[in-house]
């Protein structure tokens, strides 16, 4: 079976993502990265929690008092949808079913647009209602680094998941970029992981105080 | 595309090293690199001892010496010995899974131009205001207030250094999972291997915490965070527990493929199967999984308070007994043994003295309170040369002799190798056995000078003159590479004779695809077994068929060039009146993503050595 | 290569076969999801709900989000699925590092 050859609903095998050597590296590869990336996050973690609250200035703003429950449920709910719908792209993909796919990969990408858009919003108003910026404190370091990691992650995924879409939109599913495409939806399913933590973390602890 | 290596012009060998994903190319490239890494590293020690050969000396002045032993430890550590184990592990490892290419040949060559674009952006901090001086560990406070650009140099470019060890890792890891031959289980893996799969693990687990630490660092100082500044907030201590979270893994990332290349060694010059493998294994494995548990024993003086400094120091002196299991099963193999003192069997020897020295001074400073004694003493610089010098350069000068035939297809003149032996070992001994004496007599380290009559002339004259030897040995080497590379004698498959694993079933070097037929690969020590059935060589697997190889690419190059690009517009856009900092960070880091890109989108799916092609070239070997 | 599924002989038996696996698989996911959600939300109501004592909220929530990144990777990310060990190893390796790192950082950092 070659990766290039045009593919049928009879010849497409149960784990396109797996068929080809190429492929098995690339996913065994792939998840190797998330095991680095786990670090990497808990890493972040951990400045955060040692420099959570921590301000020059008793004046400043701390945790408890920026956070709030409805922006951060919206934007922990778009999410958490768009790892579903990026669940069932990969669905209709092991289905051979390429325009299902691009509709459900397409889903995905609004909602990740809406939750950077969200995000973007949010930082916006905690550096001009609370002051609370990257320099005004260790805390702010700690959280906008934390945050706005995950929130590269989110982009960079973005444009990864556009870029696929729009390479293989003439040409359907192969062998080939099979592989790629489940491969960004795990990258996906991981930003995904770490934002469960995120909420909780830093929000939702955050407003426990 | 022709098999027949035909004489190529300077600028097609150059273009073809710039493009190259194969990876024995890329371990040349890491070879040179590194090998010229470890130059500059060694200058930069010359330059210490001629400060410290008298009292009051003022051969550099005290600020040039704190830059000159941070870049002496920074060099040696990321730039010399990861990319020179990184060379055999690339030469080797491939080979001796009976591999025809990594996994990710393309990534492969992406993680050397990092790391050489991250060494070159380091070393440039000479020529451009000054190099990092807050010695290799960095710590925040200092490194902080550091004026000028040496501390972002020091994280800029170990950053960009870093990802590309990253890549390299994972890389490694993926080719030893899903590549090996038919019949090459796990267990019978050679210890080269086993070791290149631990490290490759360490890898992946401990360079995220670096990658972080480096990133507060870079923000603190360029974008103005506050992560180490205690008046905004910020706790300098986070930078230390990244550091060591990230540093005491990296040291076992360097000593263990040493371990792995002397396990290869005492086998072959023992004409003996390696004593105890299964347990050799296993040790490995434990050696990585404790290396995780025990870096605040760096730190035992920062005031972790007793409780933690008891766990750690636990924790520590356990990493005594897998090691000692290597020791002793290093010992048995050559027991009984027919020994042949070839050069790198004489660097193999020397290490388990030289080591287990470096090993009990670990186990004395890994006892937490003794080690307020010994703490920022030249007893800690004798333990670590000890470990890395008499562990780490010792195996990277016995692999050179060792693989150098399977490399270059020529082997190092045996006499000139030797010398080598005698002045490097000699001038090591001498150099820091007796910096043991003068940290328990209380020179503290990293001092630029010191005053008479404080009982230290002496003994720093002595450890000035074993530099001196070092440095002598590492010129005969050099002499040695020169002059077997000029006679450039052709040797065969197995120049040792006694060749125990699938690396010496290859012709040397291998052909580009290494395998013509993947071998069938019976039990340890692959091909030892089939010379010992009277074969000449390996029990194809596989018929003749095409080969699929991947295409060669100029992307890796601009990947890590728009880093490179970027990292100037990170360091200097803070700069007083800086205009172009800004656009050229944001066009650096274009430059990466639209490389990415092209890759991305740019299909690649290699081409096939036609099968009547390999049939053709019978004297070009590659036969398993 | 080999093209293990198919071992009936019939190709179009196995595609509906195939089909009817993934989809009933689709289903599991739909209900994992389902799941997630219902766990956030009590995550997010145990804050909301501002009785409770901190001393009793953070560790729930925490649990909750484990059960959750649980959820994501053995069904979302088909961790469970074969073929997944060497991705288990490693994942497991990481989280015990990343569990060590935060622990240090929660526990012996100067404060």
């Amino acid at each position: 079976m070659h990766v290039e050859e045009k593919m049928t609903v009879e010849k497409w095998p149960a784990s396109p993502e797996k068929q080809t050597l190429e492929a098995k590296n690339k996913f065994l590869g792939f998840w190797f990265f998330l095991g680095g990336e786990t670090v990497l996050f808990a890493s972040l973690f951990a400045t955060y929690l040692a420099l959570k609250d921590s301000v020059p200035r008793s004046d400043m703003y701390l945790a408890k008092d920026l956070f709030e429950i409805p922006l951060v449920f919206v934007m922990t709910m778009i999410l958490l949808t768009s790892s579903l719908t990026s669940v069932y792209a990969m669905y209709h993909m092991k289905n051979f079913d390429f325009k299902k796919m691009q509709i459900w990969l397409g889903i995905t990408v609004v909602l990740g647009l809406c939750f950077l858009g969200l995000e973007i919003y949010e930082f916006n108003h905690y550096v001009h209602e609370f002051g609370h910026t990257f320099t005004s404190s260790a805390f702010g370091s700690a959280f906008y680094t934390l945050v706005g990691f995950h929130g590269a992650h989110v982009a960079f995924g973005l444009l990864w998941i556009t870029t696929l879409m729009i390479r293989n939109s003439k040409r359907g599913l192969n062998l080939y970029n099979a592989p790629k495409f489940y491969v960004a939806s795990l990258y996906w399913h991981f930003i995904d992981v770490v934002w469960v933590f995120i909420f909780t973390v830093v929000y939702l602890m955050g407003m426990v105080g | 595309m022709s098999t027949i290596a035909q004489k190529k012009g300077f600028g097609a060998t150059l273009w073809d090293y710039l493009t190259t994903v194969d990876h024995k190319k890329i371990a040349h490239l890491y070879l040179i690199a590194g090998g010229f890494f470890f130059l500059v590293g060694g200058l930069e020690a010359l330059f210490i001892r001629i400060q410290l050969l008298k009292p009051n000396n003022d051969f550099v002045s005290a600020g040039f010496f704190n830059e000159i032993l941070t870049m002496h430890g920074t060099t040696m550590i990321f730039l010399a010995a990861m990319p020179l184990v990184f060379a055999f592990m690339n030469a080797i490892m491939p080979l001796q899974i009976g591999a025809r290419d990594v996994a990710f040949p393309f990534l492969n060559a992406l993680g050397f131009w990092l790391f050489l674009f991250g060494g070159i952006f380091l070393n440039l901090s000479w020529f451009m205001g000054g190099a990092p001086d807050a010695g290799w560990t960095s710590y925040a406070s200092l490194s902080i207030t550091s004026e000028g650009h040496g501390i972002d140099f020091y994280a800029l470019g170990l950053q960009i250094a870093g990802l590309g060890t990253l890549i390299g890792g994972i890389n490694f890891l993926v080719t030893i999972i899903n590549m090996r031959a038919p019949g090459m289980t796990y267990m019978r893996m050679p210890m080269f291997t086993w070791t290149t799969f631990i490290v490759s693990a360490l890898i992946l687990f401990a360079f995220p915490p670096l990658t972080v630490g480096l990133f507060l660092m870079t923000f603190d100082r360029m974008f103005g965070a506050n992560f180490f500044d205690a008046a905004m907030g910020g706790n300098t201590i986070i930078w230390e527990h990244f550091f060591w979270i990230f540093g005491h893994p990296e040291v076992y990332i360097l000593i263990l493929p040493a371990f792995g290349i002397f396990s290869e060694i005492f086998a072959i010059f023992s004409r003996k199967r390696l004593f105890g493998y299964s347990s050799m294994v296993f040790a490995t494995v434990l050696i990585g999984f404790l290396g995780f548990m025990v870096w605040a024993h760096h730190m035992f003086t920062t005031g972790l308070g007793p409780i933690a400094n008891s766990i750690f120091a636990v924790a520590t002196m356990a990493i005594a007994v897998p090691t000692g299991i290597k020791i002793f099963n290093w010992l048995f193999t050559m027991w009984g043994g027919s020994i042949r003192f070839t050069t790198p069997m004489l660097w193999a020897i020397a290490f388990i003295p030289s080591f287990i020295m470096g090993g009990v001074t670990g186990v004395m400073l890994g006892s937490a309170s003794q080690d307020y004694q010994y703490h920022d003493t030249y007893f800690v610089v004798a333990h670590f040369h000890y470990v890395i010098v008499g562990g780490v350069v010792f195996a990277l000068f016995a692999g050179a002799h060792l693989y150098w035939p399977k490399m270059f297809g020529t082997m190092l003149n045996e006499f000139l190798g030797k010398i080598t032996f005698v002045l490097f070992f000699v001038g090591f001994h001498m150099t820091f056995f007796i910096q043991h004496f003068l940290g328990l007599w209380g020179m503290p380290r990293r001092v630029f000078t010191y005053l008479p009559g404080q009982g230290f002339e002496t003994s720093n004259v002595i450890s000035s003159i074993g530099a001196f030897l070092m440095a002598a040995g590492v010129i005969v080497l050099l002499v040695n590479v020169v002059i077997t590379s000029v006679k450039n004698e052709k040797v065969g498959n197995d120049p040792w004779e006694d060749g125990r694993t699938l690396e010496w079933a290859l012709p040397s070097p291998p052909p580009y695809y290494n395998f013509k037929q993947l071998p069938l690969v019976r039990g340890l020590d692959a091909y030892w077994l089939e010379k010992m059935d009277g074969k000449k060589g390996m029990t194809p697997a596989e018929p003749i068929g095409d080969i699929h190889m991947p295409n060669n690419s100029f992307i890796p190059f601009t990947i890590s060039l728009g880093l490179f690009i970027a990292a100037f517009g990170a360091m200097f856009h803070g700069d007083e009146g800086n205009t172009w900092g800004v656009p050229v960070l944001i066009f650096g880091l274009l430059f990466t993503l639209g490389s990415m890109f092209v890759r991305s989108i740019k299909d690649d799916h290699g081409y096939h050595i036609p099968k009547k092609e390999l049939l053709d070239d019978k004297d070009l070997g590659g036969k398993a | 290569m080999t093209n293990e599924q198919l071992n009936s002989g019939n190709p179009r038996v196995d595609i509906e076969y195939r089909r009817k696996k993934n989809a009933e698989e689709m289903r599991h996911q739909v209900i994992s999801f389902a799941l997630m959600i219902f766990l956030t939300l009590i995550a997010f109501v145990a804050v909301a709900y501002e009785e409770f004592s901190g001393w009793f909220v953070v560790p729930f929530i925490l649990l909750l989000a484990g059960v959750q990144v649980i959820f994501q990777l053995f069904y979302f990310m088909h961790m469970s699925h074969k073929g997944h060990e060497a991705p288990k190893l490693f994942m497991y390796a990481g989280m015990v590092v990343a569990f060590v790192t935060i622990l240090c950082y929660t526990t012996i950092i100067w404060w």
